[in-house]
């Protein structure tokens, strides 16, 4: 969580093998409560994985909080942590998507000198190539803001280091899933005695064929 | 959920309402729960809870234990033998420290428990304050579930999601950090209301009728089917379910020494023990069936050994409640997600009356190799010094199978999990998953708390009876009768057998030095016998179950006996060696 290791070594997704180390988009669904976070995050670090990007954010329903995870693994792995975080008690859903099956965002913002930025870049220019856009002017600083992937973002930093980047952050990652009908009506079988075989996604249930074979 | 009860404080509602302070609010969850027993140990940042336990002496039986993690065990004890909710009491800072262990224990060999331990003033709370200890993340990673209550309106509620959720789907422990003002601050109690439903928390997954129709098709065509059974069974009260099961369906099962106990151990079926120091038979023949049916087990790595040589060749069936187990080790076939309470009477119905009787018999041919080249010398040897097989061998004789047997860790914990004669369910008490050594004596003080009607026999190395030999104190005092058994080799005997086995008999610091234990159990007011001779071990035994209350009996055993039959660390489960 420390450091990005994705900045300097981008993963290897040339390998789609099931067994193959690759980004996964891990998206829970959990109370809002305290010391949850530390329940999810030593999953992680009791298996000395590292979690590459972490967002956690109150969700589209009140009082549902939404994790945004992100690590490079195999599926293997990655399905046995979903389960075992599926399995606190204060966590509703857990879901994990290949980078395929996401559209997903990092914000970041960058600040610079407003004297070298506006003697020496065409601003405008640099704005609309990187589709990015000034937060602040003031006099003595410039903030620019941009979203995007990973690499995009890398790229506007490599443009303003020449002219003296004084201050660069980049949140998580937030990811929105392709296929998905959201979590509204999944809460509703969750608030029931009785859930709905929807609460309980058994991912066997459509391999039938695949699972079972005399 | 603050908001909600202040608001009902403050409308002048119908209900009615007394007040109380946060500890009765907790003692009367307690009660309302069904608890009876409290281990627990005072201090500082509990004393609210110990003073109006007080007043509760008539309703609230508490044990005062030697040291918190004595106490943790009793309570695990307690819950193993009576299928109940183990209660423990713990100041905060180093009372809560010294639970971890038991925690770790709990959570691993899915115990449940309530654990109650004070915490300093809210509003002291990050200040370094005298015996501060970060209680609820310390304990995050070994408990199901905790929280730290800061106000006393919180309490009822809180408490019945603590017992709903330690008791309920896969059980474990629970913890309740209750800081000291909130167990002083008086509210309007409104009454106890228990919790069934959490709806984050869904204890039991839904049972899938493929899959039982699946399973039941593969058991039904398999020539050679073997099932290996858990714990699972024992928590989740499916005794009888899983008897009719192997009874009509014919097939060989085999225990993990959680297991062991929930059919008799001379049933036709029950083929004996699986696992590194396990039965012959099980052990060979899990790599020989067609169709494996693990039943409320998780495939550890003891049971196991070598995974990518792990029954490659047999259809898994894998019954468990937690669907986080469902291929964590081994990959299942089918997954019979599910309470096997649910599952087992629908496979029942579907599996064919059938009875395996050359299959049976080949295991029983393991059997006889086993007995020919292990068990005969290690129970009936006839000169040297005694085995201890051959200690439990004689218990057996006198106690019929009836008695609970709790074990400690190391060597005599295998020899009496594969020996020991055990009638009924619940009778087996050991520390399996986290192997914690000192476990025995607390826990056979529980167990018999919570089975009060049947004796309890705890059997203990020289080693593990000195990492908490101070319960002897709460034997003492609260008169509990528990039979002890101290198996003596004067090593650290499983160590020792590795060091000899696989480090050239190079013994770093196995040699343990004991005391006069029988002294020590006369220093307590517990009576007690050494015996190194075999000729007395009849009488010693039978003079133990006879004692009127606590007994100590310590057995000279030879010092280098090696527990066989044994899977070496890394090697398959079809390598066992006999020796």
């Amino acid at each position: 969580m420390q450091e990005n290791k994705a900045v300097t070594n981008p993963p290897a997704i040339a390998d789609s093998r099931a067994e193959a180390k690759q980004e996964y988009n891990i998206t829970v669904y959990t109370e809002n409560q305290i010391g949850l976070l530390n329940r999810i995050a030593i999953i992680f670090t009791r298996r000395k994985i590292n979690i590459d990007s972490l967002n956690t954010s109150p969700s589209e329903i009140e009082s549902i909080h939404r994790f945004n995870i992100v690590i490079t693994e195999a599926e293997e792995v990655v399905r046995k942590l979903c389960r075992q975080i599926e399995k606190q008690v204060e966590v509703l859903k857990v879901y994990y998507h290949t980078n395929e099956d996401v559209i997903w965002q990092e914000l970041a913002l960058y600040k610079v000198s407003t004297d070298i930025i506006a003697e020496k870049v065409s601003v405008e220019r640099l704005l609309r190539e990187n589709g990015a856009r000034a937060v602040v002017i003031r006099k003595d600083y410039t903030v620019f803001e941009t979203t995007g992937h990973r690499e995009e973002t890398d790229q506007l930093i490599k443009i303003l280091q020449p002219f003296g980047l004084i201050e660069f952050v980049r949140s998580a990652r937030v990811a929105i899933i392709k296929n998905s009908d959201g979590f509204n009506r999944k809460l509703r079988e969750f608030e029931q005695l009785e859930p709905g075989e929807d609460v309980f996604e058994n991912e066997y249930l459509n391999k039938g064929e695949k699972v079972f074979t005399m | 959920m603050e908001v909600a009860q202040q608001e009902i404080i403050t409308e002048p509602k119908k209900k009615e309402t007394v007040e109380v302070s946060g500890s009765v609010a907790l003692l009367e969850a307690l009660i309302a729960e069904g608890t009876d027993t409290i281990f627990g140990y005072p201090g500082g940042a509990i004393m609210p809870i110990y003073d109006a336990l007080y007043d509760y002496n008539d309703k609230l039986k508490h044990i005062l234990v030697r040291h918190e993690q004595g106490g943790i065990h009793a309570g695990q004890g307690y819950a193993r033998s009576s299928g109940r909710v183990g209660v423990v009491f713990a100041t905060s800072g180093p009372g809560a420290t010294n639970l971890i262990t038991g925690l770790a224990d709990a959570q691993i060999d899915s115990t449940p428990l309530v654990v109650i331990t004070g915490q300093v003033f809210a509003h002291l709370l990050g200040t370094d304050a005298f015996q501060e200890t970060d209680v609820i993340n310390i304990t995050t990673p070994v408990t199901k579930w905790n929280y730290q209550v800061t106000d006393a309106t919180e309490i009822p509620e809180v408490l019945a999601k603590a017992f709903h959720i330690a008791k309920t789907g896969r059980p474990g422990p629970v913890l309740i950090d209750i800081t000291k003002n909130a167990q002083i601050q008086k509210f309007a109690y409104e009454g106890y209301v228990p919790c069934n439903h959490i709806r984050s928390y869904r204890p039991k997954p839904i049972v899938r009728h493929t899959y039982i129709e699946q399973a039941a098709a593969l058991i039904n065509a398999a020539k050679k089917p073997f099932i290996l059974w858990g714990q699972g069974i024992i928590l989740g009260s499916a005794e009888l379910e899983f008897k009719a099961f192997i009874e009509k369906s014919g097939i060989p099962a085999a225990w993990t020494i959680l297991g062991a106990g929930v059919i008799p151990t001379d049933h036709e079926l029950n083929v004996g023990m699986l696992g590194m120091h396990g039965n012959y038979g099980p052990n060979v023949l899990t790599n020989e069936c067609d169709v494996l049916i693990a039943i409320g087990m998780r495939f550890d790595d003891r049971v196991t050994g070598r995974l990518d040589k792990y029954a490659k060749q047999a259809k898994v069936i894998h019954l468990d409640i937690d669907p986080a187990e469902i291929d964590k080790n081994v990959k299942s076939t089918v997954p019979v997600w599910g309470d096997c309470k649910e599952t087992l009477p629908l496979l029942t119905q579907l599996v064919d009356q059938k009875k395996h009787t050359e299959w049976l018999n080949l295991f029983r041919d393991y059997e006889q190799k086993e007995i020919d080249a292990v068990i005969h010398t290690e129970l009936n040897p006839t000169s040297g010094e005694m085995t201890m097989g051959e200690v439990i061998n004689q218990l057996n004789i006198l106690t019929h199978g009836e008695a609970i047997i709790v074990t400690d860790v190391g060597q005599h914990q295998m020899v009496a999990c594969r020996y020991a004669k055990l009638n009924h369910t619940r009778s087996n008490v050991t520390s399996g998953g986290l192997g914690t050594m000192g476990f025995a004596l607390p826990a056979a003080i529980g167990a018999k708390f919570g089975a009060p009607e049947r004796a309890v026999v705890a059997i203990i190395g020289d080693g593990g009876f000195q990492m908490t030999i101070q319960e002897l104190g709460t034997i003492m005092q609260s008169g509990v009768d528990v039979k002890i058994i101290i198996l003596n080799n004067r090593f650290l005997g499983m160590v020792r057998q590795w060091q000899e086995l696989f480090n050239q008999r190079r013994y770093s610091f196995v040699d343990i030095q004991s005391p006069d234990f029988v002294a020590v159990a006369a220093a307590y007011g517990i009576a007690g016998k050494c015996i190194s001779d075999r000729a007395d071990l009849p009488e010693a035994l039978k003079q133990m179950l006879d004692n009127k209350g606590s007994f100590l009996l310590e057995v000279m055993v030879t010092k280098e006996n090696n527990v066989f039959p044994m899977v070496p660390q890394g090697c398959s489960v079809s390598e066992i060696r006999l020796k």
